[in-house]
């Protein structure tokens, strides 16, 4: 097998982290299940935003884990490519926002 | 799409089916067998509880051709149960309290005899509830009445729609099922079903349009009933939310899509001894068009007659012998007791 970074098969062994600091690695899970019940938003807006998310910090295992998690929590092709688009938005909103910075310094370095 | 059988593809055989079910493997290793989880929760052999539901598959043809479909049906099967073989039906609910009947294909209202035996099952005073697929009610004007015909004799009516978007309901159930589908609920709705002073029931089946499995029941409901609502002004009454099992053409699109390993795993990983315990086929009796009888529509659609001393067909029909028999179980059980479980009730836990 080629050897990356990445293996898809160690997503289903997340939970293994726990083996090596038991306590912190069972209260995050716990805090994640919690995090991601019915509430003020629902399952699927959770789903979707973590989705979103996925993307903005382009992680492989969470793409994967969140495009499933988006379709079981009942959401549809064209509300999970619009979520992705909000993250590229604000990706790409955050660099180009920048550039008011970059014309401050250029305005005062000009004539 | 053709069924299977018209196809002659190697699924068509049960036996086939079987087998790769039984040979399933992830990773590079076996399976646990169900019967195994079953052992270790103290449910083996599976016994039967007290019998609620007599659940009739009153044939395979269908004016659809689902890609998920576990009956394998279509407008090219042809196998429908006689009207003598429903006889033998009500000969023996008129033995039992059983309270309830679920009438199943295939589309049911494509039976001829159909709606002779809904108003036979009410003059026994039973519930009927059809498993509707909605568009035989707008393919036809001969079918025109149908939301009349249920309302008239109370009929349950629980329809398949899985998803409140065009696009992932086309993609299961054939372009144009979703359009067709909205235009039958709204004539449902119109003679009363699922509205909120109505005591005509509307449920709403949700199936995964695709290689995973349903999410929560109670969120999905509460989604499918603010879109549809908002969307299309259409009311219904529960959203159950069904695993699709392994099997016949669920089983073909989880080969060919490469997805079947996964899949498999995913049930596994998944599986409840909650829902293990409310398996649906310990409280329902199974019977095929040609009137043999099995534990459940899957097990019918495998070959798999009910077990031991049991009646195998429904004229010899005997509830002693049958509440005595073991549970036929196999790796599609899994299906059925995977995450919140699944029944044709929906959820089971």
């Amino acid at each position: 097998m080629d050897s990356t970074y990445y293996n898809p098969a160690d997503l289903a062994k997340f939970g293994n982290i726990t083996e090596w600091q038991p306590e912190m690695g069972n209260k995050f899970f716990a805090y994640y299940a919690e995090v991601f019940k019915d509430g003020a938003l629902t399952e699927r807006e959770k789903a979707l935003i973590a989705l979103a998310v996925a993307h903005a910090v382009q992680c492989p295992y969470c793409i994967d884990a969140y495009t499933t998690d988006s379709l079981q929590k009942g959401a549809d092709e064209a509300q999970m490519m619009e979520a992705v688009h909000v993250a590229a938005a604000i990706k790409g909103g955050a660099a180009l926002v920048h550039s008011v910075q970059m014309m401050n310094k250029a305005k005062e370095l000009s004539m | 799409m053709k069924s299977l059988q018209a196809r002659h593809a190697p699924l068509s055989d049960t036996g086939y089916q079987l087998t790769v079910l039984t040979e399933a493997e992830a990773a590079g290793a076996r399976l646990p067998a169900f019967g195994q989880k079953l052992r270790e929760a103290g449910l083996l052999p599976l016994r039967p509880t007290a019998l609620q539901t007599m659940q009739i598959n009153v044939g395979r043809m269908c004016n659809q051709v689902c890609k998920h479909c576990h009956v394998d049906a279509g407008p090219d099967r042809k196998e429908i149960m006689t009207r003598e073989t429903m006889q033998q039906c009500l000969d023996a609910l008129a033995q039992t309290d059983i309270a309830v009947v679920d009438l199943t294909g295939g589309a049911p209202e494509m039976n001829p005899d159909f709606r002779w035996l809904v108003e036979q099952i009410s003059a026994l005073g039973r519930r009927t509830i059809v498993r509707c697929n909605l568009t035989i009610i707008v393919a036809n004007k001969k079918y025109y009445d149908l939301p009349e015909f249920f309302a008239r004799h109370n009929v349950m009516v629980v329809s398949s729609l899985p998803h409140f978007s065009a696009g992932r309901t086309d993609a299961q159930r054939g372009e144009g099922v979703f359009e067709k589908s909205i235009r039958a609920l709204k004539m449902l709705n119109a003679v009363g079903y699922g509205q909120p002073d109505s005591d005509l029931t509307l449920d709403l089946v949700y199936n995964p349009s695709g290689a995973f499995l349903p999410g929560s029941q109670a969120s999905l409901e509460r989604e499918f009933k603010q879109r549809l609502g908002r969307e299309f002004g259409i009311v219904f009454n529960n959203l159950l939310t069904i695993t699709n099992l392994p099997v016949s053409r669920f089983l073909e699109y989880l080969l060919e899509s490469g997805n079947y390993e996964k899949y498999m795993q995913q049930l596994v990983d998944a599986y409840n001894p909650t829902a293990a315990a409310n398996v649906m086929c310990r409280s329902t009796l199974s019977v095929g068009w040609d009137g043999q009888l099995y534990d459940c529509d899957f097990n019918q659609q495998l070959d798999l007659l009910v077990s031991g001393t049991a009646p195998k067909h429904i004229r010899d029909f005997d509830a002693g012998l049958l509440q005595d028999r073991n549970i036929v179980i196999n790796q599609h059980c899994y299906g059925c007791t995977a995450g919140a479980g699944s029944s044709c009730g929906g959820a089971t836990t």
